[in-house]
C-alpha cells in the first residue's frame, strides 16, 4: 500500500498529509482531518452528501483520490461562514426551514454555493438542475429551492 | 380567558439549525475514536433459505489485521421487540439473501471486507417462500418451525405451524346480511411491494465492550432507550451496564427504530474488549440488509346504499413481512385494528396477518401500515362512489369518521374534524372544476384520497423529562426523544419555554441523546413525541415553575396563587412586584436581614404515559379503547399524464391534517411537504429480487427517490386544529400521516384522467403507457 505524501489547503488552511493511493478526498478529509461536515451516504457519488469544492468545483468527494487533490484548494460546510458569519445562502436555510435531519445540507449547500458563483440570478429549473444530484428524503426539496432562491435575490451565495 | 402564546404556535427557528447549516452537528459516524478504532463487517448468506452446515472461519482469522470472527455458536440468543424471534447471528438456518451469519473485526474497514469473504460456509438450500399468499398456503416451506416457542408480547397472536406470525380479527355487526342491503358493491385486490426507508445517512454503531462489563454503544438510532432494553436482554447485560449515546440521526422514516445492526456492533465487540468496533451499512446493506417496508396483498369487499352510505366491509390483509417479524407483527396489528381507513361502517370482517417470507425484514416504516392498507382502501371508496354516481368528496364527506362515532373496535372516536380536512385540499385544487391540460397529448385528472391513523405502540409506552436552571435563568431540557428532522428538541424546547414562562432562547436542549443521562422515552416513532414527550416536558416545566413561585411567594409573603412567571420575571398579579428569574433559580433568596436562604438549585420533573388503553378480545378485536387516539388528513393531487409517454407530471398536491395543536406551524408544514413527495416518490419505488430472491436494485441508480427535478409544481398545506383531549395544549404528532394517502390520490387522480386503475405498485411511465394502450384496443 503505496504512501503519499500531499500539500492541500482545506478550508484556507494549508494541510501536509500523508495518505495511502486508495484513500478518497472524503476519507482524507473525515479521517485525518475531523472534518466531518461531509458525509457519506453512498460511497458511489451517487447521493451528493459528500460533495465539496475543488478548485471552487462541486465535486462527490467519494470519487476524488486524496492523491489527486495535492497542490489544490477545498472548501467543505465548515469552511462557508467565517468567524460565525453565516452566508447568505446558510442564513435562507434557516429561514426558510430547509433543513431537517441535516444530513444532506452540506452538500446541498455547497452545490448551492457553487451554483450561485457561477449563476447569480438561476431560474427555478436551473436550481432543481444544479441539486439534482443531491438527494434529500425529508423536506421534499421545495424550501431548498426557496431558500436558494432568497440567497440568490439577495446578491449571491 | 385564553391567555396570549409567547412560544407555542409560534414559528421560531429550530434549535439545531445552526449546527446543521454549518456542518457542526455530530451524526454516528462523525464521532472519531482514535487509533484504537476497529471496523466490523457482516457475512452475510447468498441463500434466501437454507440450513447452515458448517462455517469455517480459520481462513479469515489469518488475515493479517484481523481480530476477531464471531458466529452464531457464540450468540445463542434471540432478539426482538414483540416477538422474539430473530437470532443475534443465524446458527442453523438462514432465512433471507442478507441474512447475518457472522461478524469480522479488524483493523481497517478494508481488511475486514476481505477477511468476510473468507467465512466459508456450507449451506444445504431449501425450497423459499416470497409471497404471503404463498406462504400462508399448507404446503408452504416452513421459515420458523419453533415459532411456538418464541417469547410473544400478550398482544400478538403468531399461529405455530404456519409462517403466520400475527393474526389480528376484527368482527362487528354482520357482514353477511349487509351485503343484501348494498345498492353497490366493489371487490379488488391490491398489491403493493417491499420498499426501503432509504435515509440519506445508513445505519451506523459503534461499540465497545470494557472489561469491566460496561457496554457504550454509539448509534443512529430512534430508540436508544428500546435498544438498550432490547440489547441488555438478548446478551444479558445489566440494563444499567449498557449506554446507548445518539447523537442526530440523518434520517430515519421508521427505519432506525427498534433494532437492527446495532446488536452485531456490541455482539462484536465483545470479542474484543476494550477497542471500540464501528459498523457501518454500505448503502447495499441499507436497501436489503436493515429493514424495509413490508409487502401488501389486501382482499377489500366494500358496499353501501343507494343514498351513499357504508353498510358493509370485508378486508383480508396479507403483509409480506420478510425473514424475521419482531416488530412487524405489530404492523399487522395495527392494519387490523385500523383496518375500515377512517370510515364509519356498521358491520364489518378484517383479517390482517404478518406473513413470513424469505425476504428482507419487513419493519416500522412511516404510517406503519396505514400507507399500505389506504393504497386498495382508497381506491375502492373512489370505485364505489363512481358506481352509485356519488361524487368522491361528497363521499367522504358523508362517510368519514366523526367525533363521538363507535368505530370498529368498539372505541369512541376522539376529537378529530376529517370533513375539514377534505374541504381544505378539496378548495385547493379547486375540486369540480375541469381545467385543461398544458398540452394537446397530455391529459389531466383529479383524484383525491383520505386517512387516518393512530399511534401503534404498547399500551403503556412511557416519556420523562426534567428541567433544570442555569444561573443565568437559561434553561436546559432534558429528554429521551431524538431529532430525527422532524423538530422534536424545537418542539420541547417551545413547550418548557411557554410553561416555563421564559423566552424561546433561554432554552437548551440537552444532546445527544444518552441513556445514562437522558430521562426515559420509550422510543422516537409512532407520531407519538410531539404528545407524549410534549405532555412530559409540560408536566416536567410546571414542576419547576411551582417550585419558583412557592419560594417567591413566602419571601413576599404572597400567595402562589397570584404570582406567574412572564418573560423570564416572576410576577405578582396581586402586588404589581416583579423579581427575575436570574440568580434565584440556583442560590434561592436570601432571608429578611439576609438571616439564612430559602430555595436552591430548581429541577422539575415531569412524565407521561397513557393509562387508558384496554387489551382486545381475540376473537373479535372488540374493546372499550383501542389506541390513544386517532390522527386524521386528506390529500388531493390535480396531476397530467403524457399520453405519448406514460409519464405523470404532477402539478399540485394540496394536504391537510389536523394536528389538534400545531406548536410551530411552519414546522408542520415542513413535514406535510416532505412527506408529500415521500408519498409521491414511494408511489414509483419498489425492491426487486430475482427468482432466487436475489436483490436486484439495491442502489440509487438501479432504486431511484425522488430528487429536485422529480417535485411537484406546487405542494400546498392546510393546518386543521381541533385540540386532542390529552395533548400538550392539544397538539398530536405528524410525522408519519403525511405520506399515508399519496400513493392512492394519486392513483384516483390518474384514473380520473385516463380513466385506467391501477391496483398493484409500483406505478411507472411504462406501466401506465402500455395500459393506456391496452385500453384503446
Amino acid at each position: 500500500m503505496g504512501m503519499h505524501s500531499i500539500t492541500v489547503t482545506v478550508n484556507g488552511e494549508k494541510e501536509y498529509l500523508e495518505v495511502p493511493s486508495h484513500m478518497t478526498l472524503l476519507q482524507m478529509l473525515r479521517e485525518k482531518l475531523a472534518i466531518t461536515g461531509p458525509k457519506n451516504g453512498c460511497s458511489a457519488g451517487e447521493c451528493g452528501a459528500c460533495t465539496v469544492l475543488l478548485d471552487g468545483e462541486p465535486v462527490n468527494s467519494c470519487m476524488v483520490l486524496a492523491v489527486e487533490v495535492d497542490g489544490h484548494e477545498v472548501v467543505t460546510v465548515e469552511g462557508l461562514a467565517k468567524e460565525g458569519q453565516l452566508t447568505p445562502l446558510q442564513q435562507a436555510f434557516i429561514e426558510h426551514n430547509a433543513v431537517q435531519c441535516g444530513f444532506c445540507t452540506p452538500g446541498m449547500l455547497i452545490s448551492a454555493e457553487a451554483l450561485l458563483k457561477r449563476n447569480p440570478h438561476p431560474t427555478e429549473e436551473e436550481i432543481k438542475e444544479a441539486l439534482v444530484g443531491n438527494l434529500c428524503r425529508c423536506t421534499g426539496y421545495i424550501r431548498i429551492i426557496r431558500a436558494v432562491q432568497t440567497a440568490a435575490e439577495k446578491g449571491g451565495a | 380567558m385564553m391567555a396570549e402564546f409567547s412560544s407555542v404556535g409560534k414559528n421560531v427557528p429550530r434549535v439545531d439549525v445552526f449546527e446543521k447549516v454549518t456542518g457542526s452537528a455530530i451524526y454516528a459516524d462523525d464521532r472519531q475514536f482514535g487509533a484504537g478504532l476497529y471496523y466490523g463487517r457482516l457475512v452475510r448468506s447468498p441463500y434466501a433459505h437454507a440450513l447452515i452446515k458448517k462455517i469455517d472461519v480459520s481462513k479469515a482469522l489469518e488475515v493479517p489485521g484481523v481480530k476477531a470472527v464471531v458466529t452464531g455458536k457464540d450468540f445463542p440468543g434471540r432478539i426482538g421487540l414483540y416477538l422474539v424471534d430473530r437470532p443475534i447471528f443465524a446458527a442453523d438456518r438462514v432465512r433471507y439473501v442478507g441474512d447475518p451469519v457472522a461478524g469480522v473485526v479488524a483493523v481497517s474497514e478494508e481488511i475486514a471486507e476481505e477477511a468476510a469473504r473468507l467465512v466459508e460456509v456450507e449451506y444445504e438450500e431449501l425450497p423459499a417462500v416470497f409471497d404471503p399468499l404463498e406462504a400462508i398456503k399448507p404446503d408452504a416451506p416452513l421459515l420458523h418451525p419453533d415459532l411456538g416457542s418464541y417469547k410473544v408480547a400478550p398482544f400478538i397472536h403468531p399461529v405455530p405451524g404456519t409462517n403466520i406470525s400475527e393474526h389480528f380479527k376484527l368482527r362487528r355487526g354482520d357482514v353477511e346480511s349487509a351485503w343484501s342491503q348494498c345498492a353497490a358493491i366493489v371487490e379488488e385486490e391490491f398489491r403493493l411491494p417491499q420498499i426501503q426507508h432509504v435515509p440519506i445517512e445508513t445505519h451506523v454503531a459503534v461499540a465497545i465492550w470494557e472489561p469491566s462489563g460496561e457496554v457504550t454503544l454509539w448509534t443512529s438510532s430512534q430508540s436508544p432507550f428500546a435498544q438498550r432494553d432490547l440489547i441488555a436482554q438478548s446478551l444479558g447485560i445489566p440494563h444499567g451496564n449498557l449506554r446507548v449515546i445518539s447523537p442526530y440521526v440523518g434520517g430515519g422514516f421508521g427505519g432506525k427504530a427498534g433494532v437492527s445492526i446495532e446488536v452485531y456492533a456490541v455482539a462484536m465487540a465483545r470479542a474484543v474488549m476494550g477497542h471500540p468496533v464501528k459498523l457501518r451499512m454500505t448503502r447495499e446493506e441499507e436497501f436489503v440488509g436493515t429493514t424495509v417496508r413490508q409487502s401488501l396483498v389486501a382482499h377489500v369487499k366494500v358496499g353501501c346504499d343507494a343514498d351513499g352510505n357504508l353498510l358493509a366491509m370485508e378486508v383480508s390483509y396479507y403483509f409480506g413481512g420478510g425473514a424475521y417479524n419482531d416488530y412487524g407483527v405489530n404492523i399487522a396489528r395495527a392494519a387490523g385494528y385500523s383496518c375500515t381507513g377512517p370510515y364509519y361502517i356498521p358491520n364489518v370482517k378484517g383479517d390482517s396477518y404478518c406473513v413470513y417470507t424469505n425476504q428482507p425484514i419487513g419493519s416500522a416504516m412511516r404510517g406503519f401500515g396505514m400507507p399500505e392498507i389506504h393504497w386498495g382502501l382508497e381506491q375502492a371508496m373512489d370505485q364505489l362512489a363512481e358506481k352509485i354516481g356519488m361524487d368522491p368528496v361528497e363521499f367522504r364527506r358523508r362517510n368519514c369518521v366523526k367525533t363521538g362515532q363507535i368505530i370498529a373496535t368498539g372505541m369512541t372516536m376522539p376529537n378529530v374534524d376529517l370533513v375539514a380536512c377534505i374541504d381544505k385540499v378539496a378548495k385547493a385544487v379547486n375540486w369540480g372544476k375541469k381545467e385543461p391540460p398544458s398540452a394537446p397529448h397530455k391529459k389531466r385528472g383529479k383524484g383525491l384520497a383520505i386517512m387516518w391513523k393512530a399511534p401503534a405502540m404498547p399500551p403503556n409506552p412511557g416519556s420523562s423529562a426534567i428541567v433544570r436552571f442555569n444561573e443565568d435563568a437559561t434553561v436546559n431540557v432534558e429528554i429521551g426523544a431524538q431529532e430525527l428532522g422532524q423538530g422534536a428538541f424545537t418542539v420541547a424546547a417551545q413547550i418548557a419555554a411557554e410553561a416555563l414562562g421564559v423566552p424561546y432562547d433561554w432554552v437548551r436542549v440537552s444532546a445527544p441523546i444518552d441513556t445514562k443521562y437522558s430521562p426515559y422515552e420509550w422510543q422516537t416513532v409512532a407520531s407519538r413525541i410531539t404528545w407524549s414527550m410534549g405532555n412530559a416536558v409540560k408536566a416536567a416545566a410546571e414542576d419547576a415553575k411551582r417550585q419558583i413561585l412557592e419560594l417567591v411567594a413566602e419571601h413576599w409573603d404572597e400567595d402562589p396563587e397570584d404570582l406567574d412567571i412572564k418573560d423570564g420575571k416572576v410576577i405578582s398579579y396581586k402586588s404589581e412586584r416583579e423579581l427575575s428569574l436570574k440568580g434565584l433559580v440556583v442560590y434561592g433568596l436570601p432571608n429578611e436581614d439576609f438571616e439564612g436562604w430559602k430555595g436552591g438549585p430548581i429541577v422539575g420533573r415531569g412524565k407521561f404515559m397513557p393509562t387508558y388503553v384496554t387489551s382486545l378480545d381475540p376473537e373479535t378485536g372488540q374493546g372499550t379503547r383501542a389506541v390513544v387516539h386517532y390522527t386524521v388528513g386528506a390529500q388531493a393531487v390535480d396531476l397530467e399524464v403524457d399520453t405519448e409517454t406514460g409519464q405523470v407530471e404532477i402539478i399540485k398536491i394540496a394536504s391537510a391534517y389536523d394536528v389538534g395543536k400545531a406548536i410551530n406551524p411552519d414546522l408542520v408544514l415542513t413535514q406535510i411537504e416532505g412527506g408529500a413527495v415521500h408519498g409521491m416518490s414511494s408511489t414509483f419505488e419498489a425492491l426487486k429480487f430475482d427468482e432466487k430472491g436475489r436483490p436486484l436494485n439495491p442502489s440509487f441508480v438501479d432504486y431511484r427517490i425522488a430528487t429536485a427535478a422529480d417535485i411537484p409544481k406546487e405542494i400546498h398545506g392546510d393546518i386543521v386544529e381541533t385540540p386532542l383531549e390529552d395533548g400538550p395544549w392539544g397538539a398530536r404528532g405528524i410525522g408519519e400521516h403525511v405520506m399515508v394517502q399519496t400513493a392512492p390520490a394519486i392513483a384516483n387522480a390518474i384514473y380520473n384522467a385516463i380513466g385506467v386503475r391501477f391496483n398493484e405498485l409500483p406505478l411507472s411511465a411504462e406501466k401506465i403507457f402500455m395500459a393506456m394502450r391496452e385500453k384503446e384496443e
